[in-house]
């Protein structure tokens, strides 16, 4: 999960990482306020999980109060690269010396963690490692051994900090490992790290991305989740448990696996082609056990959806035999129909695997309309797409 | 021979005396997989009945390696306790650990990564992956055994139910050896140390390797293929229609920027003569061919 710039200073703050203090606004009237508190000039900041918003004219000064107030009006709403701003941060406008770039992240590739570090900052770190890969320092460091003293000070000497700030520096990095580490992150990252004229270091940005696995150890990271900002059908989907991303298309799909899903949104997608590029709607896996309920609840979520035509079951049986996947969807779609919510789009199932005879004939000898078997996914695909371009 | 798993594995279950413990425990034992016994701190000195067998329950990894010679460690354990689980296992200088749990926190498993590498005695498959199977001679984890039997192919993946999809539409060629390696950003095996056992296992006579966005596991597995790999190589790559930005139920099924796409991946693995199916069946046929039959 990726954190708005004011909930990672949040956890900075949490951690000792010198941050300015702001206040986060979802009204002008509300960043006139906060402006006066903090008095002199400020900066009014879009909140938006996106890189580049100072460019979109997401990041403004104000002078004053009244300033802050038509500023603020004129940030939220805005939308940039597709994220519409909901709320500005407001904060004091440092007086800006220098600007430096640190962060910690995980490497896939190594299986340890990366710290970079640059003072070149405050301008997009890919083009620095781009046009200037000299200028950013990349040291790897150990899970175990973690970003110790030693450690901070070797990033800080590799990237070149200057002395006036290298303690500093090297304290920040110490600190923003904490976050990383004491919140479950896989990314802790500054831009710009600062120092100001009157020579203090600060944290002017801060990215943070957490580990979902690891919320069972976090209960107040649940405040973090953007309930308005989230698709209402994936909303409803985790209420249920149910792994889904919303997608453009048109074809509903349904699917037991991730990998298998993600196949299957290709596969639709591929198929799409010859029928006007119909697309997948959606990605839902409903995981190993393929129940009833959870197909119930599938079916249910993916229906809700109103550009949705078609829909896709796609099961394979492994351990779970196909008779209770038959079972299932048969049962889902009997459920559906006695809480006052018919399905009234067609179905194409493709179940395959352990027992996928009996468990298609099950459904065969159901015969329930708009339910189509079709036994090979490749056919399917083409089946559900056909069906998905009639029904626009 | 097969990989990592063979006849000869004596494997014990970190977690069996829990639900999916005592299942997936009951469905090794009836695919004919030699499981000794259950470890849980709790119950030790107890038994568990399954049809096949009767298991002792051991207070540690370490009791139950030294009582029974087991050389391969299967983990149930839930996500709180898995780092402790495996690093307990390491510690008692396992040779073999498959971790079946989902949901295990990333700086979990990089941590019990680092443990074992640390250790340098302990090979870790997943976490969250469906395990390993050489048909035939063991089953070390949650693919069904069912699917099919001994045979040419060695399999490697990031997802199980893509896993069994291939085993099945090549049931009638069966497989020396089949790896989930798991779908989470930090895994114990990666695709280029599968593609090597392959490699040197006489067994083995052709490879499939299936990959999904996220990452550059499948583009450093392409340049390792190049580099030692001579036995055919046919591949899959899942996630073409995925969004920049959205994980895809794995946790490390993500594209970020333009990094970890499924096209670069293709592309790379293309570039050093992999043959990439559009299709789990397009590349079961590709598979045919290579063989030739």
């Amino acid at each position: 999960m990726d954190l708005y710039e004011y909930q990672a200073k949040h956890l900075f703050d949490m951690h000792g990482v010198p941050v300015v203090p702001g206040a986060v606004c979802e009204t002008p009237d509300a960043a006139r306020i906060a402006a006066r508190r903090i008095g002199g000039t400020t900066v009014v900041k879009a909140q938006v999980k996106t890189g580049g918003r100072g460019k979109a004219g997401g990041v403004k000064l104000a002078a004053n109060e009244d300033e802050a107030f038509a500023r603020a009006g004129d940030i939220l709403g805005m939308d940039i690269k597709g994220h519409t701003v909901g709320k500005v941060l407001i904060t004091e406008a440092a007086e800006i010396a220098e600007e430096y770039y640190v962060s910690f992240l995980l490497d896939r590739a190594n299986r340890a963690f990366l710290a970079m570090a640059s003072v070149e900052g405050g301008v997009e770190i890919e083009q620095v490692a781009v046009e200037n890969p000299d200028a950013l320092a990349m040291i790897r460091v150990d899970a175990l051994e973690g970003c110790t003293p030693e450690k901070a000070r070797e990033i800080v000497e590799a990237a070149a900090f200057p002395a006036e700030v290298a303690d500093d520096v090297v304290d920040v990095l110490i600190r923003l490992w904490e976050v990383l580490t004491k919140e479950d992150a896989t990314l802790v990252e500054v831009n710009p790290l600062v120092r100001t004229t009157d020579g203090r270091v600060l944290a002017l940005d801060g990215k943070v991305t957490l580990d979902e696995n690891a919320h069972f150890r976090h209960a107040s990271h649940a405040d973090y989740v953007d309930h308005a900002a989230t698709d209402p059908i994936e909303l409803r989907a985790k209420a249920f448990n149910l792994n889904y991303v919303k997608l453009d298309g048109e074809v509903g799909i349904i699917g037991n696996g991730a990998g298998l899903v993600m196949s299957t949104l290709d596969v639709v997608a591929y198929a799409g082609e010859e029928f006007g590029g119909v697309r997948p709607a959606n990605f839902l896996d409903i995981g190993g056990g393929a129940s009833a309920e959870v197909m119930g609840n599938g079916l249910d979520i993916v229906l809700t959806d109103p550009s949705v035509r078609s829909v896709f079951v796609n099961v394979f049986g492994g351990i779970t035999s196909c008779v209770e996947v038959a079972n299932g969807v048969k049962a889902a779609i009997a459920m559906l129909e006695s809480t006052g919510r018919p399905v009234e789009k067609p179905i194409v199932c493709r179940i395959d695997g352990n027992l996928a005879e009996e468990g298609r004939a099950i459904l065969l000898a159901a015969g329930i309309p708009g339910v189509e078997l079709v036994e090979t996914m490749d056919e399917a695909a083409r089946r559900v797409a056909e069906l998905a371009a009639a029904g626009m | 021979m097969a990989i990592f798993l063979d006849g000869d594995s004596k494997l014990i279950v970190q977690g069996m005396t829990g639900s999916e413990g005592m299942k997936h425990t009951r469905l090794m034992l009836a695919a004919g997989a030699t499981v000794v016994g259950g470890v849980n701190p709790r119950k030790a000195g107890t038994t568990v009945d399954f049809p096949d067998a009767t298991l002792p329950v051991f207070g540690s990894v370490a009791d139950a390696m030294a009582q029974t010679g087991a050389n391969v460690s299967v983990v149930f354990v839930p996500p709180t306790g898995t780092k402790a689980a495996v690093q307990e296992a390491v510690d008692a200088g396992m040779p073999l650990v498959v971790v079946i749990t989902e949901g295990v926190p990333t700086h979990d498993t990089a941590e019990f990564f680092q443990y074992a590498q640390n250790a340098g005695t302990t090979r870790i498959i997943g976490p969250n992956c469906p395990g390993i199977i050489s048909p035939g001679k063991s089953n070390a984890g949650i693919i069904p055994a069912t699917i099919t039997g001994a045979g040419p192919i060695g399999l490697v993946s990031k997802s199980g139910t893509l896993t069994y999809q291939m085993m099945y539409e090549l049931r009638d060629l069966g497989f020396s050896t089949a790896v989930g390696i798991g779908g989470d950003p930090i895994i114990g095996t990666t695709h280029i140390d599968a593609l090597r056992a392959f490699q040197d296992d006489p067994e083995t006579e052709a490879i499939v390797m299936i990959g999904e966005i996220g990452g550059d596991a499948e583009e450093r597995a392409a340049a390792f293929i190049a580099e030692y790999v001579t036995k055919p190589v046919v591949g899959y790559v899942a996630g073409f229609t995925a969004p920049e930005g959205k994980t895809m139920g794995h946790a490390g099924a993500i594209v970020s920027g333009s990094s970890g796409t499924a096209q670069a991946k293709k592309e790379a693995l293309e570039a050093v003569g992999v043959r990439v199916g559009k299709t789990p069946s397009e590349t079961a046929r590709l598979m045919r061919e290579v063989l030739a039959r």
